[in-house]
């Protein structure tokens, strides 16, 4: 099994994955900037970022992370 | 008949930190996810052992003084990441300490090889106390390796990341046994000239090539 900490095995986002999107929702849209919105260190914003554009909730565009509908949707 | 031996390039001071991906107690995570830190990796011979209780609980002692110092921990050993789990809520319910950072799961000692963790004189199955201090731009800066018999000194660990911060800050060497606020050793001098000029230029110097300066 692989340890996801943003998105649990049901394919829904962790209380970690939530505060991600959230601060994207917010504005946050670079690593950084999700970082110190959510108080996670650097290591596990990417990291997370990872899972949650894999499950399809975020999307890079023009190096910035945005929210797909289904990231609106879930918050 | 010539035995065949699989020979591994093992990271070096100054050279680029391989990249890997590997599961973590926090999630998958890269090496390079780090990137921008300073990073302590570091191998433990295993979970549920007594020396590397003794230092998960120590490295979680020090934890605070290494986020002041933008740097993060980074265990492994050949365990699963359900072993690291059972260990560290097992350190925090019996020993009352948490273990706040990620413990990679190397099952397949895919990491531990990679860095050559693994010394088979000391064992074939468990990697060794290895520590690499990883700079914020993925460079191999100091490695210390440990037998399984001995654990880490976390002062000597914290002592070591502020003498390269204090290096790369000020462009200093440090003496033996520095430990900050003492002098540091200014470069010694590259030419004749230069080594002329150096006993005028006002350090507290012992000859042209020993010369300190306090920060």
């Amino acid at each position: 099994m692989i340890a996801m900490p943003c998105v649990s095995p049901d394919g829904k986002p962790t209380s970690s994955g939530f505060a991600t999107l959230k601060a994207v929702k917010g504005g946050a849209s670079s690593p950084k900037e999700i970082g110190d919105a959510t108080g996670q260190p650097l290591f596990r914003v990417r990291s997370g970022l990872r899972e949650l554009v894999s499950a399809g909730f975020l999307e890079m565009s023009e190096y910035k992370y945005i929210l797909t509908s289904d990231g609106e949707n879930v918050l | 008949m010539e035995e065949k031996t699989d020979v591994v390039s093992l990271p070096l001071l100054g050279g680029k930190a391989p990249d890997f991906e590997a599961p973590t107690t926090q999630g998958t995570l890269r090496l390079s996810d780090f990137k921008g830190s300073w990073l302590v990796l570091f191998s433990h011979p295993a979970d549920f052992t007594p020396v590397c209780t003794t230092e998960f609980m120590a490295f979680s002692e020090i934890y605070d003084e290494l986020q002041k110092r933008n740097t993060e921990l980074l265990g492994l050993s050949v365990d699963s990441v359900s072993s690291h789990i059972a260990w560290i809520r097992n350190v925090e319910e019996k020993m009352g300490v948490k273990i706040p950072f990620p413990i990679i799961a190397d099952l397949n000692k895919e990491v531990s090889t990679l860095f050559g963790m693994i010394h088979p004189a000391q064992s074939k199955t468990e990697t060794i106390r290895c520590v690499f201090i990883i700079d914020p731009e993925g460079i191999v800066r100091t490695i210390l390796y440990y037998p399984l018999t001995t654990g880490r000194n976390m002062q000597e660990i914290l002592r070591i990341i502020d003498a390269l911060q204090t290096t790369d800050e000020h462009k200093v060497a440090t003496p033996a046994n520095w430990k900050p606020g003492d002098p540091v050793v200014v470069p010694p001098p590259g030419t004749t000239e230069q080594a002329e000029e150096r006993v005028k230029e006002g350090y507290d110097c012992k000859d042209w090539y020993l010369c300190y300066k306090k920060l």
